[in-house]
């Protein structure tokens, strides 16, 4: 600990103003605080400080990620085998998951860090936690079969046009791992939806047994067989689907740390299953196509819904920042994602969509809630006067 | 009494170094400064020179842009040294005490035979009307003026706050001579009780309305008892004072001098017997720590740990402050720290394991523990902030200087102590304080 301590201390005057490596000043102060928290103390104001910060919250994040991660490695390897009619046993199956996957990640933390360290080398600013988080859901919600360099593009494009054009960390509108899978969708669909690329080596198709289909319970409910997987299957997690969304236990899991920790926000994550549970039971009533017919509990557990709930619109900086707008944004989110999913089978990600469109209109609800507050405050001055 | 006023959002930090009831014994200092930057906005005019004597409540200088705000010596002696910053900007102007306790006087009189214009003038003139400040603005009141209410908050809810039941007892009478001279200033005088003490001075005190508060801290801060009972609308001011400067500005009347006597609160994990001390106004905090803080590179603080100004072990006390901390300094590197489990870490969010032991008591030090960023978190000022503003957009209207946004999103209504919590609590490491103290800056000056 010590030595490391020295050998930050002998190089830092070579990487600061004026010293010879100064080009590398963000990168270093990224490694450095990465590694120690720094010396500063409290100036003005506060002498205390609540122990918490960027790294620690964006940490609690990517721990509550892990249960899905590591179930998703598990599902890949375990459709791949049932792809081929094998029976090869829980760790055969988690292996070749975690090597289809694992890739995939460190693409992703590859390819963004280092887009993140050059645009804070260039802005002369500190390295940002932002795309520790978005590193990790990125490819959970990606299809296994993605081609790596399609992840490395989708990266690319989400922590640039995503987030650094506005400025960084704390100033982007959408997700940027949303607009990471958006990207593919829409520039790549045919790598994106289907019945062949969510099982791991479908593709190819070699070996594939005859009669197995990889398609996932959506595309299933939409030709009327919802009940190949049965609502426990969707719910554990045995069903094909992109990597980190199989498993709604899982992902339970996840919120579970992360509303015990307080880091994100339960107000969200409630409104939107309960905004979903409520489009999907008015959807039952009616009844008019095979998606309008799957039970509301089911719909919760299908697709990304239950991810982009817990980890995508729980996102603070696109999400709604006002208590009473999280509720709104949330309601609205379950809505419409139930609504596209519905009505636009051709879209049957509606979750993804969803958020981006209530990403887009979370400063409108925030506006009317901070109106309200205004015109609260106006209203108690005019009765006094 | 009105029914008690529960406050429900905020947040008790449990520091360890809370002091007993007991009174300490601690010579008075040689040394006594008062420090112009203690009363913000004025702009100091000396009127002694170094090497004049003065007495306790002696004119040291004014406020060039309201010259009838006098800033008094606390004690008798000489003016040794008049020290300057930046641009010969006065920081201190430092009295060395002969130990005579020589006093100006100013003629006792009860506040109830004298006008309110007599009142005031006295007030101004013995150098006790920096005591009475003002909502909006958190500045010196201004004595042209006439202010809807007076609100005093008997009670500090602040972390290792003194406990006023205890500092107060005995002094009965001074209290509600102070009181009896707010009411004249203004006919509404308010004090805001903790419904958990027994507040009996306050209880036998006559011509004031008591409003009981319940809960954690900021509910003792002056300005959310205001915003619970009458909040400040635009072109409205409350005047507000502390209780220990009531029993002075109660002696003054009583007997005629400037009481400069306070007793403060000496704690902090540091301290090594934290206790009670009797000083006076600006003293110097050496006779208080020495021999009595533990080792290391420490920390003083005048004032509580969220608001207080940063001291030297020399340094002098602030003006409005009846309490002194001591913590550590906590400029260290820590390994790890942002992945470490964190079981001594406090933390309000759970995402440190020091959640299993809710009942710790905590050495925190000052350091920053991360380093500053965008707003990225939302909804964690709300918790800490018991009133109906939305802080966030506040601070965003306020760093885009947007004046009207201020104005409507309630800048009148708070004042740095109350958004402290909010600086504590913050993720991205905000300096919420300054923020809010650069918006206020703004409306006073393009406001008047």
């Amino acid at each position: 600990m010590k030595a490391l301590r020295r050998l930050l201390d002998n190089i830092k005057p070579h990487v600061q103003k004026g010293g010879k490596f100064e080009k590398f000043h963000s990168t270093f102060d990224a490694f450095e605080t990465l590694l120690f928290v720094p010396d500063a103390t409290n100036k003005n104001g506060v002498h205390v400080r609540d122990s918490i910060d960027m790294k620690r919250t964006m940490a609690v994040v990517v721990m509550a990620l892990v249960p899905a991660l590591l179930f998703g490695m598990w599902n890949t390897g375990y459709f791949h085998f049932q792809s081929l009619g094998q029976e090869v046993g829980f760790w055969a199956e988690f292996l070749h998951g975690a090597l289809q996957v694992l890739p995939i990640v460190i693409v992703s933390y590859v390819v963004g860090l280092g887009v993140e360290f050059a645009f804070a080398q260039m802005r002369g600013h500190e390295v940002n936690e932002g795309f520790l988080v978005s590193g990790m859901l990125i490819p959970l919600v990606l299809p296994v079969d993605t081609p790596l360099w399609m992840v490395g593009v989708a990266t690319v494009f989400a922590v640039v046009i995503g987030k650094e054009v506005f400025g960084g960390t704390g100033m982007n509108i959408w997700n940027p791992a949303l607009i990471a899978r958006a990207f593919l969708f829409f520039a790549y669909p045919s790598k994106m939806s289907g019945d062949l690329v969510w099982v791991s080596g479908l593709t190819e198709g070699e070996g594939v047994v005859d009669g197995f289909s990889g398609a996932t319970p959506l595309a299933e409910a939409v030709s009327g067989n919802i009940d190949k997987f049965s609502l426990m299957d969707s719910f554990l997690g045995f069903i094909p689907g992109s990597i980190g969304e199989t498993s709604t236990l899982a992902i339970l899991i996840g919120a579970a740390i992360l509303i015990y920790t307080g880091i994100a926000n339960w107000k969200i994550m409630l409104s939107v299953f309960a905004g979903g549970y409520v489009m999907a039971l008015g959807f039952n009533a009616i009844g008019m196509n095979a998606l309008m017919e799957v039970p509301a509990i089911h719909h919760l557990c299908l697709g990304g819904f239950a991810f982009g709930a817990v980890f995508m619109a729980t996102d603070p900086v696109s999400a709604s920042r006002t208590e009473k707008g999280k509720w709104i944004y949330g309601f609205l989110i379950g809505v419409f994602a139930i609504l596209i999913r519905v009505f636009n089978p051709a879209y049957p990600e509606g979750m993804m969509l969803a958020i981006l469109l209530m990403n887009t209109f979370a400063p409108l609800i925030d506006h009317f809630v901070v109106q309200g507050n205004i015109n609260r405050r106006l209203k108690r001055a005019k009765v006094n006067a | 009494m009105s029914e008690v006023i529960k406050i429900k959002r905020g947040l008790d930090i449990r520091l360890a170094g809370k002091a007993e009831k007991v009174f300490g014994q601690a010579a008075l200092p040689e040394h006594f400064a008062i420090k112009p930057s203690d009363f913000h906005g004025v702009v100091p005019k000396m009127v002694v020179k170094v090497g004049d004597k003065v007495k306790a409540g002696t004119v040291l200088f004014y406020d060039k842009y309201r010259p009838e705000v006098k800033f008094v010596s606390p004690v008798s002696g000489e003016l040794v040294a008049v020290n300057r910053g930046e641009r010969r900007r006065i920081l201190e102007v430092v009295v060395k005490t002969d130990g005579q306790e020589e006093a100006e006087q100013f003629g006792a009189a009860k506040p109830a035979d004298l006008s309110r214009e007599e009142v005031i003038e006295k007030l101004l003139n013995a150098g006790a009307w920096p005591f009475i400040r003002q909502r909006p603005y958190d500045v010196i009141a201004n004595p042209n003026e006439t202010p809807k209410a007076v609100f005093v908050s008997g009670f500090d809810s602040s972390p290792l706050a003194p406990d006023y039941d205890f500092v107060l007892s005995g002094q009965e009478k001074y209290f509600q001579a102070g009181i009896d001279a707010l009411k004249k200033l203004c006919d509404n005088v308010n004090v805001g009780i903790n419904h958990e003490a027994a507040s009996k001075v306050y209880n036998s005190t006559k011509g004031a309305a008591l409003h009981s508060f319940q809960g954690p801290h900021p509910a003792g801060n002056v300005g959310v008892q205001i915003h619970h009972t009458m909040p400040i609308n635009k072109g409205e001011t409350v005047w507000v004072t502390q209780p220990q400067e009531v029993i002075a500005i109660g002696k003054l009347f009583e007997e005629g001098v400037y009481d400069a006597n306070r007793i403060v609160v000496l704690a902090g994990s540091e301290v090594e017997k934290a206790g009670y001390f009797r000083t006076k106004v600006g003293a110097s905090i050496s006779t208080l720590v020495k021999g009595n803080v533990k080792e290391g590179n420490l920390r003083y603080v005048s004032g509580n740990v969220l608001t207080g100004t940063e001291l030297e072990d020399d340094g002098y006390l602030g003006f409005y402050h009846s309490q002194v901390s001591v913590i550590p300094e906590g400029d260290y590197h820590e390994f790890m720290g942002w992945a470490l489990p964190g079981f001594g870490k406090y933390s309000v969010s759970r995402s440190f394991f020091s959640w299993m032991c809710s009942k710790k008591e905590y050495r925190l030090d000052a350091n920053m523990h991360g380093g500053e960023r965008a707003f990225v978190v939302s909804g964690q000022y709300e918790k800490v902030l018991p009133m109906d503003i939305l802080p966030e957009f506040l601070f965003k209207s306020i760093l885009v200087e947007d004046i009207d946004k201020m104005e409507q999103l309630g800048i009148y209504e708070l004042a740095e102590e109350d958004i402290a919590l909010c600086e504590f609590v913050c993720t991205s490491k905000l300096n919420l304080q300054s923020i809010l103290r650069t918006g206020i800056d703004l409306m006073i000056k393009e406001l008047s």
